[in-house]
Formats: C-alpha cells, sequence, structure tokens
C-alpha cells in the first residue's frame, strides 16, 4: 500500500470563466453538452410533431370508411410520420445522448472535432426545416420508404418528394459527420486505465452505431442522388422502360434500411446496460458478451437487408440466405436480454422510473423480436408483410429498442444534464400509461394484418372486425400519448422545482457521475485514472476507505490495483 | 370476407381455408407461434419473478456476479438450436408452400403445358406441366387479368377480367404478376402469400381451390392515393360454369375486335389508309 499521502478524490471543479449566456451562446457554441442539449430539445420537438401526426392516423382509422383526411393527406401524414421518427427523432436523438454523454463517460473534455459536431446538429436542424417546410406547400406521400417508381416525377411530381431527398441527404452528412466524431472521440480520447474491456457498453454501443452509419449512410445517399437525378435531370437508374430497376432501389434503400434499424436500438440496448446494473446494485451480467454481440448484431444486421424484399422477384437462393441470416441474428440479441435478465437476478432492485422504462423496453422488444421470427421466415412473411402485422412488428422493436430507452436515458440523466432531479410519481404515471398504451395500440395490430389489412390504406371496410380492433388501436394509441404528454409535464414541472440532484444521484457506476450537475465547460478538473469497468465504483470505495481509514466489506470483490485512485 | 377458423387459435394466425398454400402457411405460423410463446413466458417469466423476487429489502444485499461462462454459452447454443429447429421445420414445409400440385380430376380439362414466358424468378409449373396460368397486371388502381387464349399473334386478344377474378375449381392455377405503372402486390389471405407486381420484372404465384366461393383481398403495397380501394376478388365456380364464362368473355372481345374493325375500315375507306394513324 502507498505510503505518501495522496490526496483524497473528491468531486471538485472550479470555476473557469463566466459562462457565455443568451441565444447567440448557444448558435457559437462548440461544447458538446449545449450541442447534445440542442439535439435532445430538437429531436424530442419532432417526436412530438411525429406523434401528433400517428394520432391523426389513429383517429381516421378509429371507425371503417371514415372521412376525416383525405387519402392524399393520409398518404402525406404517414410518410412525415414514418420518415421524422426515423430521420428526426430516433437517430439523431441517440446521437444528442451520446454528444452528452461519450465525452463524460470516457473522461474526455470534449469531442474530437468540437466544430464537426456543430456542424452535424444544424445540419440536422436544416434537414428538419427542409423538410417540414413542405407542410406548406406538398409534403412528401410515397412513404418513409419512397419506393419507385411511385417516387419517380411521374407519380410524384409535388416537390415534398424532393424535400424527402434533401432531408436524406441533410441527416444523412449530418450523421456521417457526427459517426466519425464518436469514433475518433472513442478511440483517442478514453480517460487513461480506460482498455477496450472497461468501457462503458452505452460507449461501446455508439462506437458500433457509428461504424453502421459509416458504412450504411453512403448507400441512402447513393440512392436519393439517383432518385433525384431521375426526377430532374433525365437519368435512368429506377425506370424500367429505360432500362433501369424499380428492384435496384428495394436492395439499395433496405442495405441502408435494415443496418438503420441497428443504428436506431443498439444505443438503446447501450442505455439499458448502464441502467440495470445501476438500479439492481449488481454488476452487468457478462460485459464481454454483451460488447461483443452488438459488434455481431452489427456486423450481421448488414446481410440481412432483403429480409425486407421477400415478396419482390427475387431468386429463391436469396430468400433462403437472408431468412438464415436474419435467424442467425436472433442469437446475438437472445443473448443480450438473458443477460439483462440474469444482472436483474439476486440484486436488489429499485424501482426508480429509469429502471422502469428499461423494464418495459426489455418486455416490448421482447415481442417485437419474437414477431420479428415469423417474418424472418420467408413463407410467413409472404403473408404477413406489408400488412399492420408488420407496422406492429416494427413499432414493438422501436417502442422497445428507442423509445423506451430513450425515455429511461431522460429520467436517469436529467438530473446530470440540469442538477435537478425529475418526479419520480409523475415518472410512474407516465411509464404505466406508456407501457399500457403500446401493448393497447399495438398488440393488436398483429391480429389486423393477419386479418388482411395492408399498412399504408386511409380506410378499410368493415369486414371481420377490423373496426373494433382499430378502435382498440386508436384507444391505446391516446393512453400512449397521454404518457407522454405526463413526462413533458414532468421534464416542464422538474426544471423548476426538481429537488438538487448532486454530482452522483443514484450512486451509478460510469464517470458523468464524478463531476458536477450540470458539468462544467472542462468537465473534469482532474481526470481520474481508470481502473475497472466501474470507476466511479472505485472511486467511491477509495474515498470511503480513505475518509474511514479502514477497508470495507466488499474489498474482496476488488480487482487487484483498484484500491488507489490515482490522479 | 369470411372467417374460415373461428376459433380462438384463429384470431392470432393468419388467413387460410381457400388453398393449399395457404393451410400449409397457416400450419408453419403455428409451429412458429408456440415456438414463440414459449419462449416469451420464459424469458418474461425469468424477468417478473427477478424483479419481484430480488426487489430491493432491508438487509438484501445484492450478489455482486460478473458473469458465468458455462450458462453463457449454453443459452447461445440453445438459441441457436431453436433456431436451427425452425429453420429444418420451414424447409420441410416449403415444398408444399411453392410448388403447385397437379389439378384434381374434377377440375379444368387444361390445353397442357405452358412455356415460361419470360426469363426471371423462376415460374414453378405443376409437375404434369398443366394449370391454368393467368397474367396478373397490377395498374394504379385496379388489377387486371388476363387469361390464355390469344388470338393475334402478338398476344393480343386474349379473354380478360378487371377486379374479380373467375376461376375453375379443383383445378390448379399460376399467376404471372406484373405491373404496368408503379408497384403493386398482389395479394388474396385465403390463397396464400403475396407477390410484388415490380414494373419490368414477373412475379409467380398459385392457388387451387376446391370448393366454389369468394375471397377477398387488397392490393398490400403503396401505390398512390387509391392504394386503399385497389381491390381483388377471386371466385371460384365450378369448371364447367367457368368455361362458359370464358366463352362468353371470348364472344364479347371478338364482337368488339369485329365492331374495332369496322370501324377502322370506314374511317379508311373515307381518308385513306395512308392518313390513319394506328388506332
Amino acid at each position: 500500500m502507498a505510503t505518501y499521502a495522496a490526496p483524497i478524490p473528491q468531486v471538485s471543479t472550479h470555476h473557469v470563466e463566466p459562462e457565455a449566456r443568451g441565444w447567440t451562446s448557444w448558435i457559437t457554441t462548440t461544447d458538446h453538452k449545449r450541442i447534445g442539449i440542442m439535439y435532445m430539445v430538437t429531436t424530442f420537438v419532432f417526436f412530438c410533431l411525429g406523434g401528433v401526426e400517428a394520432l391523426i392516423m389513429r383517429v381516421q382509422l378509429g371507425a371503417p370508411s371514415n372521412t376525416l383526411v383525405t387519402p392524399q393527406t393520409y398518404n402525406q401524414l404517414f410518410t412525415m410520420h414514418g420518415t421524422t421518427m426515423v430521420f428526426l427523432f430516433i437517430v439523431p436523438m441517440m446521437a444528442g445522448i451520446a454528444n452528452y454523454f461519450v465525452p463524460l463517460m470516457i473522461g474526455a473534455r470534449d469531442m474530437a472535432f468540437p466544430r464537426l459536431n456543430a456542424l452535424s446538429y444544424w445540419l440536422l436542424l436544416a434537414g428538419g426545416i427542409v423538410f417540414y417546410a413542405s407542410i406548406f406547400w406538398n409534403p412528401p406521400e410515397a412513404g418513409w420508404t419512397s419506393a419507385v417508381p411511385l417516387a419517380n416525377s411521374v407519380y410524384s411530381p409535388s416537390g415534398g418528394q424532393d424535400a424527402w431527398i434533401y432531408l436524406a441527404h441533410l441527416t444523412g452528412i449530418s450523421s456521417i459527420l457526427g459517426a466519425i466524431n464518436f469514433y475518433a472521440t472513442i478511440a483517442n480520447m478514453r480517460a487513461r486505465g480506460m482498455s477496450w474491456g472497461r468501457l462503458p457498453l452505452f460507449v461501446w454501443t455508439i462506437l458500433t452505431y457509428s461504424v453502421l452509419i459509416i458504412f450504411a449512410m453512403p448507400v441512402i445517399a447513393a440512392a436519393v442522388t439517383m432518385l433525384l437525378t431521375d426526377r430532374h435531370f433525365g437519368t435512368h437508374f429506377f425506370d424500367p422502360a429505360q432500362g433501369g430497376s424499380a428492384i435496384l432501389w428495394q436492395h439499395l434503400f433496405w442495405f441502408f434500411g435494415h443496418p438503420e434499424v441497428y443504428i436506431m436500438v443498439l444505443p438503446g440496448f447501450g442505455i439499458i446496460s448502464e441502467v440495470l446494473p445501476v438500479f439492481a446494485r449488481k454488476p452487468i451480467f457478462g460485459y464481454k458478451a454483451i460488447a461483443a454481440s452488438t459488434v455481431a448484431i452489427a456486423f450481421l444486421g448488414f446481410l440481412t437487408w432483403a429480409h425486407h424484399m421477400f415478396t419482390a422477384p427475387i431468386p429463391e437462393a436469396i430468400l433462403v440466405f437472408v431468412m438464415l441470416s436474419s435467424y442467425f441474428i436472433a442469437v446475438p440479441t437472445g443473448v443480450k436480454i438473458l443477460n439483462w435478465v440474469a444482472t436483474l437476478w439476486r440484486g436488489t432492485i429499485e424501482f426508480k422510473t429509469p429502471l422502469l422504462f428499461c423494464v418495459g423496453a426489455i418486455t416490448i422488444f421482447l415481442v417485437g423480436g419474437l414477431s420479428g421470427v415469423f417474418l424472418a421466415t420467408y413463407p410467413i412473411d409472404w403473408q404477413v408483410n406489408e400488412t399492420y402485422f408488420v407496422v406492429a412488428h416494427l413499432h414493438f422493436v422501436l417502442m422497445g429498442g428507442a423509445v423506451f430507452t430513450i425515455f429511461a436515458a431522460i429520467y436517469y440523466w436529467f438530473p446530470k444534464v440540469t442538477g435537478r432531479m425529475m418526479g419520480e410519481s409523475l415518472g410512474r404515471l407516465s411509464f404505466w400509461l406508456m407501457f399500457v398504451g403500446v401493448f393497447t395500440t399495438f398488440l393488436i395490430q398483429h391480429v389486423m394484418g393477419l386479418d388482411g389489412m395492408p399498412r399504408r390504406i386511409y380506410e378499410y371496410d368493415n369486414v371481420g372486425n377490423l373496426a373494433l380492433y382499430n378502435l382498440i388501436s386508436t384507444v391505446g394509441s391516446f393512453i400512449l400519448a397521454t404518457g407522454v404528454l405526463v413526462t413533458i409535464i414532468n421534464l416542464a414541472r422538474s426544471l423548476k422545482v426538481g429537488v438538487a440532484a448532486g454530482p452522483d444521484p443514484w450512486t451509478a457506476n460510469t464517470l458523468e457521475w464524478f463531476t458536477t450537475s450540470p458539468p462544467a465547460e472542462n468537465n473534469f478538473d482532474v481526470i481520474p485514472l481508470v481502473r475497472s469497468a466501474e470507476p466511479m465504483k472505485d472511486i467511491r470505495r477509495e474515498i470511503e476507505r480513505r475518509s474511514t481509514g479502514r477497508t470495507v466489506s466488499d474489498e474482496a470483490a476488488v480487482p487487484a490495483g483498484a484500491t488507489r485512485v490515482g490522479l | 370476407m369470411g372467417h374460415p377458423l373461428p376459433s380462438v387459435l384463429a384470431f392470432f394466425t393468419p388467413q387460410s381455408g381457400g388453398s393449399p398454400n395457404a393451410n400449409e402457411i397457416n400450419s408453419l405460423y403455428k409451429i412458429t407461434l408456440f415456438i414463440a410463446l414459449v419462449i416469451f413466458v420464459l424469458v418474461e417469466g425469468g424477468l417478473v419473478y427477478a424483479l419481484v423476487k430480488f426487489r430491493a429489502r432491508k438487509g438484501a444485499v445484492a450478489a455482486q456476479i460478473r458473469g458465468n461462462t458455462r450458462l453463457e454459452v449454453g443459452w447461445t447454443v440453445a438459441a441457436a438450436l431453436i433456431l436451427v429447429a425452425l429453420a429444418v421445420i420451414t424447409f420441410s414445409k416449403l415444398a408444399a408452400i411453392q410448388n403447385p400440385p397437379n389439378s384434381g380430376p374434377a377440375g379444368d380439362v387444361l390445353a397442357g403445358d405452358h412455356a415460361a414466358l419470360y426469363a426471371s424468378a423462376e415460374p414453378k409449373p405443376p409437375p404434369n406441366g398443366k394449370s391454368l396460368n393467368i397474367t396478373v397486371i397490377g395498374r394504379q388502381y385496379i388489377w387486371q387479368y388476363v387469361y390464355p387464349g390469344a388470338t393475334e399473334p402478338d398476344g393480343l386478344g386474349a379473354p380478360y377480367s378487371y377486379e374479380t377474378m373467375v376461376v375453375p375449381t379443383n383445378t390448379t392455377v399460376t399467376l404471372n404478376i406484373v405491373s404496368a405503372d408503379v408497384v403493386h402486390s398482389w395479394w388474396i389471405p385465403q390463397l396464400g402469400g403475396k407477390f410484388q407486381a415490380v414494373p419490368g420484372y414477373h412475379n409467380y404465384t398459385w392457388f387451387k381451390i376446391s370448393k366454389p366461393g369468394s375471397f377477398r383481398g387488397q392490393c398490400a403495397f403503396l401505390c398512390g392515393r387509391g392504394h386503399a380501394r385497389m381491390i381483388a376478388t377471386v371466385k371460384a365456380v365450378p369448371p364447367a360454369q367457368f368455361d362458359a364464362w370464358l366463352a362468353y368473355q371470348k364472344q364479347l372481345i371478338a364482337q368488339a375486335n369485329a365492331a374495332a374493325h369496322a370501324a377502322r375500315a370506314k374511317l379508311g375507306s373515307q381518308a385513306g389508309a395512308g392518313q390513319v394513324g394506328n388506332p
């Protein structure tokens, strides 16, 4: 044991310089935390817009042969809803959370390229504005997948389709720049001692998210450029009458689109892997298996795109290959879920709102994962593809993998960002409303699809029980929306009257809790030496040891060399 | 649209009862559903049990377990084995779903084997090569069905119908699905899976209906503002009735052609043949 009088580590940052105030300071900022906040606020606004679009659709479908909206408006609504949720909410929300927390979690003072980071945000905002500006003219109406020939200039002459193309371009460049930045930051700026085996699991998922974006986004960029030149400059990439191929679009789109699913859910898996151990007061079960399964899912995610095209005219060899690769990807995904259950096993679980949202996310994602097996089996897919069964499946996947994990992240990290706790009772109420809302809205949609209701139809005939099923789904969507509203109220309230959080309100494991809440602009005055995957545990143990002068009870569990926290 | 299986199980399974391929998909679905339900109950049961049993209590100490390699390898292998089993089951059912059987003895008398018209993802004829081959053409926003029996060398003059496809019972019907404009998707739930109609491509499927009846479906791929109203109905009638219907369609087309010939001849005699474009 060391004999020198090392200073007792403690949370201490000093005031560096007067903080810039006013709106210009937000526009000119390159601070990853402010950029992260702007990302999170912007994308949450888009989430609400996309949610309102969904509610209008659910009201339209609440009764058969309803005439609330025209077919044109309905097609615009689902195009806007899908595009908003994917390009303007989930992917950039994950980028926002990562922007704020990756540097803090790895003990860095900012991202590797702070100005590039600001550019990523402003490109995202530009993409969102260009896209939403189309509502004043003609919004796009070819679906978020914009399949050709429907999306070409003959069948979709309006500028809305071009707004969609520019959105894909601007958010795509934003994501690629952000991904390069995350990769460079994580690869180069980790605290001393934070080897790959000690990287927080959320950071592992953001690293993987970045690699997926770097490989997948250029494909959609190429595809939408080809669509743009087809529409306006006389090329015929997708025009069957001139030697082009309509199937080529589906291949290119889904070669991006399927990795995009993992771009959306892997960071959510990372959030679950961070939150569960904190509230079970137990280390994550199988750290290496979870990190490895993240990478395995990312790799396999590039081999399964054609399972979105099982009903297209493609050769049987591809059908078989893609069915097997899609089955295969269920293995690492299942491993993660079992690891999470094992993490809770024999813990002492504290039912705080972040934990509730994580457990809800696992349950909802489990349903989506299992319905995915049906869709991966191509003869079954022939029945359920492009129906409400798929709508149900993708919403279970994204509600569990993304929305619930994002809400867990909001409740978990709000104290760090604002210095105030969020209200627990409103949080619990919000969780239960959203959880019941998801199941009421989407479970019945499987049955609607099985009974023959295709997706993307603005009205349906009252055959079988479709009217009843749709009404149930519509009621569920309003329960879900009420749950979201409760969290919005909770956010607004907690900003004003939330209890002061202090640096580490959850007694958590990772380095973002080693600084004030909110952190000073330089994040840390001193960056601790990392000795395990749970550096805050080591730090707390060391503080206790030095301040009480005796070893703590679970000293035996500390890895060799972790008893002293170097500064 | 009738519910052929009005039981509790039918509630959560795909439509079937019209054609053997739909029935086979339905039974494959049920096997998968059973496996999925077992997995859901086990995993969710474990999760809920852990939440109830290991909630924080006074004096409880969390076990500091970081993993268990044997357990983790074990459940990875188990998950993989379940999926291997599912793949084997699927492959064992594939032939019955994909390959059309011969027509039944009570089926329509068919002219003989139809040559594969186009090279693409292969069409599958029945073993004896005989089926009623109908070309399904998707167009905004109506389905057109072209029957065999072209009278002109370029394939024109074949009988056709819109929206309602009339077919003989006990007869293997093979479909050649194409599109005239955007992507559509042919789907009659009780007659099996759906297949996209993509301009420039051919897609193939089949069905075989044993009893007279009517089967409803609709376009299943977003094709524009009229997508929701692009309905398709397959009406199965006894072979004799079908033959009569087809003969009547042929007669109507012959009459229309004759009228058109007469009109063209009249126009030609008035203005001179050289000035009349190809109508």
